[in-house]
């Protein structure tokens, strides 16, 4: 097969270039191998995260000709002409080479209030397949962090860092809310910490995620429909008001000796 | 049965997130090599056309409409329901309407509409992308060095989509009248012309673009926490989400087709063609 050059970042936080490598190409072969085969050969520092090769671990995640991506879920047949690039995440602090500092995913990831089931009933809680289908499209996330990295809310403006979850952590705050069990209320928390209205739907997120969750359609945008349900719509709040009324007037009623 | 649920508030993070950091790669707006711009031009085009030709169309207020000098009543969905005292004999079907002078009818009405399309999930996807830059494309940089999102006015008022959907159901309401009374032969009977079949494509057009909105499957079932305890939501949910999957191409195709069915009834209602009756 042809020879194929690739054009790798190399650096760390005090600067980096790009530096080519030309190489065979062999037949079957994703990015991640030619990166591997380069350490092998002509880098033995260049700094790479991987682990399963099998595009379930997110480990590999970096940005080749531009897009977010698996490097070991990536063909190398599937490149255009030319020289691949290969660079590390961009909204994450780089550490070396392709390795970036994911930290900021786990300091959102602690914030989020777990699951708070009501208590025990007698014969134990029950979960029907309806409720447990809706949310199994989330679980499937690996945590690759490329929706969080294609997400120009934080990509191209590193401020918003302090105030926005991310669509991968929406995914999360989807899950609890659609969770039939938990008594938590996190619509305020999404709105107004978690900093929901930034995301404008632009569907990166969607677009880059290597397990085609619909973070969009099916996580992003029912959250902002139940923000839109406590904050913005009034119909829904006089709903709210009369039915707690008329919930209290029951049992008020309730209590009340006969006459 | 476990409705009563508690706001909580986030939980301390011990991670030391340092913000600011030092990024990997050169400092270039991207470095996608594939034609990311080719969907913003084609989106910028397309809606452009539209809203020109919209608003040339609503600024007419002539030709709408297609009465007692046609085979079959036709009216274009810019001007339904037309609700001005300037309205052509025949056109308002309501029998009730407002003086605005000599302003044309659809400027009275295109508002809802607009307003759906405006606020619609799709749309808002398309035009941040394509006319604000925010970003022009995945991994490419946004243009504009701030960015509040939609936590502020006036794009805070993009919450008030399911609204705009409401309006928007009572629009086909009408839209679909309309297509029915577009059978019926004026002087008696009913048959069918290329002007019924447009009017009938647009109304049914919209009505799919109408109930594959996200907001229609949020009301549908989406808002509740359990479907196993309303079982009924659920099936609504299940019939608007493979809806909902095509909501794009529904948005689209009731763009082109609202369009060209006022082409055709301002074609036929100023005589440049008739309308092809079939029988």
């Amino acid at each position: 097969m042809s020879d194929v050059t690739m054009r790798i970042w190399r650096g760390d936080s005090t600067g980096g270039q790009f530096e080519n490598y030309t190489l065979e190409q062999n037949e079957g072969e994703v990015v991640l191998d030619v990166i591997h085969r380069i350490q092998a050969t002509e880098a033995p520092d260049l700094a790479c995260r991987w682990n399963c090769k099998a595009g379930k671990c997110g480990s590999c995640a970096a940005e080749i000709n531009g897009k977010p991506r698996l490097m070991c879920m990536t063909r190398m047949s599937e490149m255009p002409e030319g020289p691949v690039t290969v660079t590390p995440m961009k909204t994450f602090p780089i550490i070396r080479d392709l390795v970036t500092d994911v930290s900021f995913n786990y300091a959102q990831a602690e914030k989020v209030p777990a699951l708070l089931p009501p208590p025990m009933p007698e014969g134990g809680y029950r979960m029907f397949q309806e409720d447990v289908e809706r949310s199994q499209e989330f679980r499937k996330c690996i945590e690759c962090f490329m929706c969080q990295d294609v997400c120009h809310v934080i990509r191209d403006h590193e401020d918003n860092k302090q105030h926005y979850a991310g669509p991968r952590f929406f995914i999360r705050y989807a899950e609890l809310e659609m969770h039939p069990l938990d008594t938590n209320d996190r619509r305020d928390l999404i709105r107004e910490d978690m900093g929901l209205g930034y995301c404008n739907i632009t569907k990166c997120c969607t677009e880059v995620c290597p397990e085609h969750i619909k973070i969009t359609d099916n996580a992003i945008i029912p959250l902002k429909e139940r923000v839109v349900d406590a904050h913005y719509d009034p119909v829904a709040w006089l709903g709210r008001k009369i039915r707690r009324k008329t919930k209290v007037s029951a049992q008020d009623a309730a209590v009340q000796p006969a006459p | 049965m476990f409705e009563e649920r508690k706001a909580v508030t986030a939980v301390e993070s011990s991670t030391q997130v340092v913000l600011g950091g030092t990024r990997g790669g050169p400092d270039v707006s991207t470095l996608r090599q594939d034609r990311w711009w080719l969907q913003p031009v084609i989106t910028v085009s397309i809606l452009t056309s539209f809203v020109i030709y919209a608003t040339w169309a609503a600024f007419q207020g002539v030709n709408y409409f297609v009465g007692a000098t046609g085979v079959h009543e036709l009216i274009s969905p810019f001007y339904s329901p037309c609700l001005s005292t300037s309205c052509v004999e025949g056109s308002n079907s309501f029998g009730f309407a407002f003086n605005v002078g000599s302003l044309s009818p659809a400027l009275i009405i295109l508002i809802f509409p607009l307003g759906f399309r405006m606020t619609c999930y799709y749309y808002r996807r398309s035009y941040y992308r394509a006319f604000w830059w925010s970003p022009p494309a995945c991994a490419v940089a946004d243009a504009h060095t701030n960015y509040s999102g939609e936590t502020r006015f006036p794009l805070v008022i993009q919450n008030a989509h399911r609204y705009f959907f409401y309006f928007g159901v009572a629009f086909n309401v009408l839209l679909t009248y309309d297509a029915i009374r577009s059978f019926h032969v004026i002087g008696g009977g009913w048959g069918v012309s290329v002007g019924s079949l447009v009017l009938t494509l647009n109304a049914t057009l919209l009505w799919l673009y109408s109930l594959s909105c996200h907001a229609c499957r949020h009301i549908c079932g989406g808002q509740v926490r359990s479907f196993s305890q309303h079982p009924i939501r659920h099936k609504l949910w299940k019939l608007a989400t493979p809806l909902n999957a095509k909501h794009m191409n529904f948005a689209w195709a009731s763009l082109f087709v609202v369009a060209l069915t006022d082409v055709y009834v301002r074609l036929v209602s100023s005589g440049a063609i008739r309308d092809l009756v079939f029988f």
